[in-house]
């Protein structure tokens, strides 16, 4: 635990950054996480993790299976409630309140929008996937919703697609469409921190950059949180990169730190390299 | 590693004789065994069918004669008038104990769709642990009760209940037998819709979970939607049970051939009918004919029915 303290220290600008899209100047913590353990009936999957993630940047989370990146997702916005198996302690502070204590946890996970590995198109019609949140937000009238369902479509790259066939189960499209589709659920919550994990894992290189590109536009706009098993893909996206191994937070640094080998331990460089994982 | 492996089988091969692959011929106990349980599970499945072929034949051929000779069918579907002992003019007109069976059907529907689906919502989304498995076990419980049980506690206990409570004459009522009715199929139209919403995926309910829905929203905006034909097909297995129930009726209705207008009437039920009748008559007489033929009736009426549910429930496997 000793080299997590000091991955954490470097918050000055390391002059190496080459990241431009990082405003410096209003680098505030969207969520602060401290000393989170997560455990599953009394065996750990993460321990002592400690870390910052700033307003409108891409976090970037890599490591191989089981390192407990997923975990680390589902503490994040209370995934861990409902499941008694899964035992959580330590704090998250989303702007600054403790989301451990919070007594509104819909409220919480209604700004947090989250993109599972496997893509989930819930079985009702596309409009209705996408106009879920909103109705929950108690929106009814047809022309906001249908306004609504347009731009996250569009937003989600999915819009030219699906507009002929909007009425169709959004369980029916391909898995590549319901990715999208998942992407434009989790926009139209107008969230303000967006968790993907995984989400190339059943998609095709031609739809993955799609996406990509979509959250390059995203990153100005809300906070992103992107785990992932292609360490070029956080090399592309990612503002700042950590690096989980085995349920311990190796490495936290700045994206381009991580890849030009600038790191505090070797087994990052060799996780990158592809030396090991 | 390759060459070993190959130079076993080899081996073997060439113990076994000159064919080289008789190995592919011969006769295992595994093998054996395998067509033995073939065998039975086909023997099983064969007189099934049988059975119910033979069920139908012999209802028919009691009936049939009747049923295309001599019977009335307008009469026989649209009066109510029941009177098969009459000396001069026997007439025999079901349409009482349709209604009569329809309204307790229907009473006994509007009972048990609440109490079942609300059980297998709690105990499939919100029960936990040792409170889900007691829950389970309990309607396990109730849906092995006899109905000749209920039938009783129609006559004991509900009968003098709805005499005082609403000042009638009678308690043994369409109000009676589909209470009785009700509680009777609600337990295994809770298991059948309990078993509905455990095949919605939990990772849609996980889905909307992320979305922020409160588990409330969750069970009415995605699970009930997603399993909506279980549940159809729940309802329908119950409007079978409460078709094909005889004891608990015949106990409960008062057993009087009367088209209801409200829920304090008496009335009689298609089963009822024949239970009670088939003993008194003469073998082949019209009168015994013609309670066969309200089972063919009643057979085919079932048989539409839990096809119907079949088809909708086969139809939630698919989609
Ligand atoms: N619901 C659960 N019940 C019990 N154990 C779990 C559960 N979910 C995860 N675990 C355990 O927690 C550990 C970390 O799993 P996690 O899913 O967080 O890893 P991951 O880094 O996301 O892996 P992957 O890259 O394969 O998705 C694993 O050992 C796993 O077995
Ligand atoms: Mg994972």
């Amino acid at each position: 635990m000793v080299e997590q303290a000091a991955t954490q220290a470097p918050e000055a600008p390391s002059g190496l950054s080459s990241s431009a899209h990082r405003d410096t100047t209003r680098a505030s913590n969207k969520l602060e996480v401290r000393d989170l353990n997560i455990s599953y009936g009394g065996v750990s999957a993460l321990r002592d993790v400690s870390l910052d993630i700033r307003e409108h940047e891409i976090f970037g989370i890599i490591g191989p299976a089981n390192s407990g990146k997923t975990s680390f997702l589902k503490a994040i916005n209370r995934m861990d409630m409902f499941n008694k198996n899964m035992q959580v302690t330590g704090e998250v502070l989303y702007d600054g309140h403790n989301t451990r204590t919070l007594r509104n946890v819909y409220a919480l996970r209604s700004r947090i929008g989250v993109v599972f590995p496997l893509p989930v198109g819930l079985p009702m019609s596309v409009y209705d996937n996408v106009a879920m949140s909103p109705r929950l937000r108690g929106i009814k009238n047809k022309a906001d919703l249908d306004e609504i369902v347009e731009r996250c479509l569009t937003r989600a790259a999915l819009w030219d697609e699906v507009k002929d066939r909007l009425t169709t189960l959004g369980s029916l499209l391909s898995g590549g469409q319901q990715q999208r589709l998942t992407i434009a659920r989790a926009l139209s919550q107008e969230p303000e921190v967006l968790m993907l994990d995984e989400f190339s894992i059943a998609v095709d290189p031609v739809t993955t950059m799609r996406i990509e590109d979509i959250l390059k536009e995203l990153r100005n706009e809300i906070t992103i949180v992107l785990v992932t098993n292609l360490v070029q893909q956080a090399r592309r996206l990612a503002d700042r990169t950590a690096f989980f191994l085995m349920g311990d937070c190796v490495e936290i640094g700045e994206t381009e730190d991580l890849f030009s080998g600038n790191v505090t331990d070797q087994r990052t460089s060799d996780y990158i390299a592809g030396r090991f994982g | 590693m390759a060459a070993p492996i190959n130079e076993t089988r080899a081996g073997t091969a060439s113990k076994t004789g000159a064919g080289g692959r008789d190995e592919f011929d011969r006769i295992t106990a595994a093998w054996l065994l395998d067509k033995a349980v073939q065998v039975l599970v086909f023997i099983g499945g064969i007189s099934a069918i049988i059975f119910i072929i033979g069920i139908f034949v012999f209802i028919t051929r009691e009936g049939f004669g009747f049923a295309v000779g001599k019977l009335d069918w307008g009469q026989f579907l649209t009066s109510p008038r029941w009177r098969p002992t009459s000396e001069y003019n026997p007439t025999y007109g079901i349409l009482a104990m349709i209604a009569g069976t329809a309204s307790v059907t229907g009473l006994a529907m509007i009972v048990a769709i609440p109490f079942s689906l609300g059980a297998a919502i709690f105990i499939a989304e919100f029960a936990t642990g040792k409170t889900r498995e007691a829950l389970k076990v309990l309607v396990e419980l109730l849906a092995a009760i006899p109905s000749v049980v209920w039938g009783f506690i129609g006559l004991t206990i509900m009968n003098p209940l709805i005499i005082d409570l609403f000042d009638v004459p009678v308690g043994l009522t369409v109000l009676n037998a589909g209470i009785i009715l009700g509680l009777m199929a609600a337990p295994i139209m809770t298991s059948i819709a309990e078993d509905a919403l455990k095949a919605v995926p939990d990772r849609y309910r996980e889905a909307a979970e992320a979305l922020g829905a409160t588990r409330g929203q969750i069970v009415f905006r995605v699970v009930l939607p997603a399993a909506k034909n279980g549940l159809l097909g729940a309802v329908l297995l119950g409007v079978g049970r409460g078709f094909g129930e005889t004891m608990a009726v015949l106990m409960a209705t008062g057993h009087a051939i009367n088209i209801p207008d409200s829920i304090f009437d008496s009335v009689r039920a298609l089963t009822a009918t024949i239970a009670a009748e088939l003993g008194e008559t003469a073998v082949g007489s019209e009168h015994y004919q013609a309670l066969f033929t309200i089972g063919i009736f009643l057979f085919v009426i079932t048989f539409i029915i839990n096809l119907a549910a079949d088809l909708i429930v086969r139809g939630i496997r698919k989609g």
